[in-house]
């Protein structure tokens, strides 16, 4: 990015104002006007994306440059070598991400992991299956369309935490849960009902999310493409296999990309419906606001660049391995080179 | 009359063709069928949740599918000042509104600079700001709960508004970098044609034109301000400043058995409540927000 010191009323001045170089030959100036120009909206740009990257420099440089510094302190109070008792921050190394290989801490730190893993695996495929049945469904529907879509953005609507709490009341021992199944589980306490408690809500809530996603794919299909496929003799979960599904794989790989990145740092459901402290429901993030909740910012920081860093490589394996267009970075490079020969096509 | 009839016309038309009606009769009621079930799973849920706040607290474990007696009882407790809802809601309204206006300059500079300027690294700063929405929100709180306790921004608005925008700021940019790309380039280079400078075509055309996505940003970026809760939950411990969704999940009694309910399932319903009325009222605009990064 170009210095962002010129002001506002100069770039502007800048873009405007090509008059003198109309003088010379036609053509140089066409260039050099050209050149004049992207260096204006170079600067102009750097100025009106100063305001968005001071604020990201803030709110995720600083932390993510913060945390793994910090996760390489130790808050805790100790002897040192000398016998001496030291406080405050000594610097540990590696130490904090050490202690996660053996030993209690390392113990609660696998089951967290394992959890994380285990809750973005089960929810985000059954998140998957559910929306594209649910996308499937109410592509075929021509009545009542506009009453089923918002009926369907009310589970994405309500605030986790408030399902939490709606599913905790579900789930209660004497809730309707129970009443339904004619079981007596206590789905809030610990264990394998409480996993399920935890997936079930976030499955209700997620699925269609992913559901009006993929029916927007859906429906940019054209007809004809069907019509075709039934005069050759496709039956339905052919046309399905050959036709739906390729066609909104591109819409789909997003989708779930999204649902995986947000299962990963899932927080505020276990929290709510289970609590903190649970072993069969902590999550990365639980373990890491524990951590911080109690003071230990070293641990703290630790679990939450592992975090990220787990984040970020599924994030990459996603878009590297199975071609997740996120940004649109290739329309976009469409757009410019149209822009560019739309402007040449103007100058001459 | 079956669905598949109102299809469209050739459909109709080539259906006649085939004498199968049976089986089409059948498919038209799966379809049926398979409408009433996404339409219970979805809002079951959520039914019981007001059923159960209109009940009385004796009646809190019946499971009638209408509350009888019906009852407010709840309501006026969640109101009666011991707990601070109102100011909850009022706070979680000032952290919301706050964070979505600031996003939204700052989107709105930063969309236009993407859709509309030549600049190197066009395609490296978007993707950087979008994946700075992947950014786990516990890795943002845990170092920066540590710097705002250094500099007591501890239980304040912007404690909460400034960590917020890590996530509405990428939302916004993207969102209106989609809806700006989609709108013609030629209008804006008329009124530079016609001697208007680059920011009065930004001003008086661009940005007219841009309304509808921005109004659809800001509802996006206001539902995700008003249900976010780690933030808030870390950065505030003083009831005065805590917002709505953290606010609920304190709503606990001494025990276990004594959490009450009926209280819970009131506030939760007051907290959803204007998120409902908004997606009932731009739940078109709501669906193109939310497909228009991914339907490309």
């Amino acid at each position: 990015m170009t210095p962002t010191t010129t002001s506002p009323l100069g770039t502007v001045k800048e873009t405007r104002a090509p008059g003198p170089h109309q003088s010379t030959a036609p053509l140089r100036a066409k260039k050099r006007r050209l050149g004049k120009g992207r260096l204006g909206e170079g600067r102009m740009a750097a100025l009106l994306l100063s305001p968005t990257a001071v604020v990201l420099a803030l709110v995720i440089a600083y932390p993510l440059i913060s945390a793994i510094h910090q996760s390489l302190y130790s808050d805790q109070t100790g002897i040192d070598a000398d016998g001496f008792v030291t406080e405050g921050e000594t610097f540990v190394g590696l130490g904090n991400y050490l202690n996660l290989l053996s030993g209690d801490a390392g113990a609660r730190f696998l089951n967290a992991f394992g959890n994380t893993t285990f809750f973005t695996l089960t929810t985000v495929s059954l998140e998957t299956i559910l929306g594209l049945i649910l996308a499937l469904a109410m592509n075929r529907a021509f009545r009542g369309r506009s009453f089923l879509r918002a009926s369907i953005l009310i589970p994405w609507a309500v605030p986790t935490a408030v399902s939490g709490l709606l599913w905790r009341w579900i789930f209660q021992s004497d809730g309707i849960a129970n009443n339904l199944l004619g079981s007596e589980i206590l789905w809030t306490a610990e264990g394998v009902a409480s996993k399920i408690a935890v997936i079930v809500a976030e499955v209700w809530k997620t699925a269609p999310f992913i559901g009006l996603l993929v029916l927007a794919g859906m429906q940019v299909i054209p007809e004809e493409v069907y019509e075709a496929a039934k005069i050759d003799g496709a039956g339905w979960w052919r046309q399905l296999g050959s036709i739906t599904l390729p066609l909104v794989k591109p819409t789909l790989l997003v989708a779930v990309l999204f649902r995986l990145l947000d299962a990963l740092r899932m927080f505020d459901l276990p929290f709510v419906l289970i609590g903190p402290g649970k072993d069969s429901v902590e999550t990365l993030s639980m373990l890491a606001w524990d951590e911080s909740n109690q003071l230990r910012y070293g641990s703290a920081s630790a679990f939450a660049v592992i975090l990220f860093l787990y984040v970020a490589v599924v994030a990459v394996v996603f878009v590297k391995v199975l071609g997740a267009d996120v940004t649109g970075t290739k329309e976009l490079r469409l757009a410019r080179k149209k822009t560019r020969s739309q402007k040449a096509g103007t100058a001459s | 009359m079956t669905i598949t009839e109102l299809r469209s016309l050739t459909r109709a038309q080539k259906s006649k063709e085939i004498p199968a009606s049976g089986k089409r009769r059948w498919g038209s009621y799966t379809v049926y069928a398979g409408l009433v079930a996404i339409l219970v799973y979805c809002l079951a849920p959520f039914y019981w949740m007001v059923v159960s706040s209109l009940r009385r607290t004796v009646d809190i474990f019946e499971n009638s599918l209408l509350p009888a007696p019906f009852s407010v009882e709840n309501y006026v407790k969640v109101f009666d000042g011991s707990t601070m809802f109102g100011q909850a809601l009022l706070n979680s309204l000032i952290v919301a509104g706050v964070t979505t206006a600031a996003a939204l300059v700052m989107g709105i500079f930063a969309a236009y600079a993407i859709s509309r300027l030549n600049f190197r690294f066009k395609s490296l700063i978007l993707g950087v700001i979008i994946a700075t929405s992947m950014f786990p929100g516990i890795s943002v709180v845990v170092p920066l709960l540590k710097f705002f306790t250094n500099i007591g921004w501890i239980n304040t608005y912007q404690a909460m508004i400034v960590p917020n925008l890590s996530f509405a700021i990428p939302l916004a940019v993207w969102n209106l970098t989609t809806f700006m790309k989609s709108l013609p380039f030629d209008l804006e280079e008329a009124a530079m044609i016609d001697g208007c400078t680059k920011w009065q075509a930004f001003r008086r055309v661009l940005l007219p034109l841009a309304a509808p996505g921005i109004f659809t940003t800001a509802i996006l970026t206001f539902i995700h301000s008003w249900n976010e809760f780690i933030i808030a939950l870390s950065m505030v411990n003083d009831p005065r400043i805590q917002t709505a969704t953290v606010a609920i999940s304190k709503f606990t009694g001494a025990t276990e058995f004594q959490a009450p309910f009926g209280e819970q399932m009131a506030a939760g319903v007051i907290v959803t409540i204007p998120l409902v009325i908004m997606v009932l009222l731009f739940q078109r605009r709501i669906v193109e927000g939310l497909t228009s990064g991914a339907g490309k």
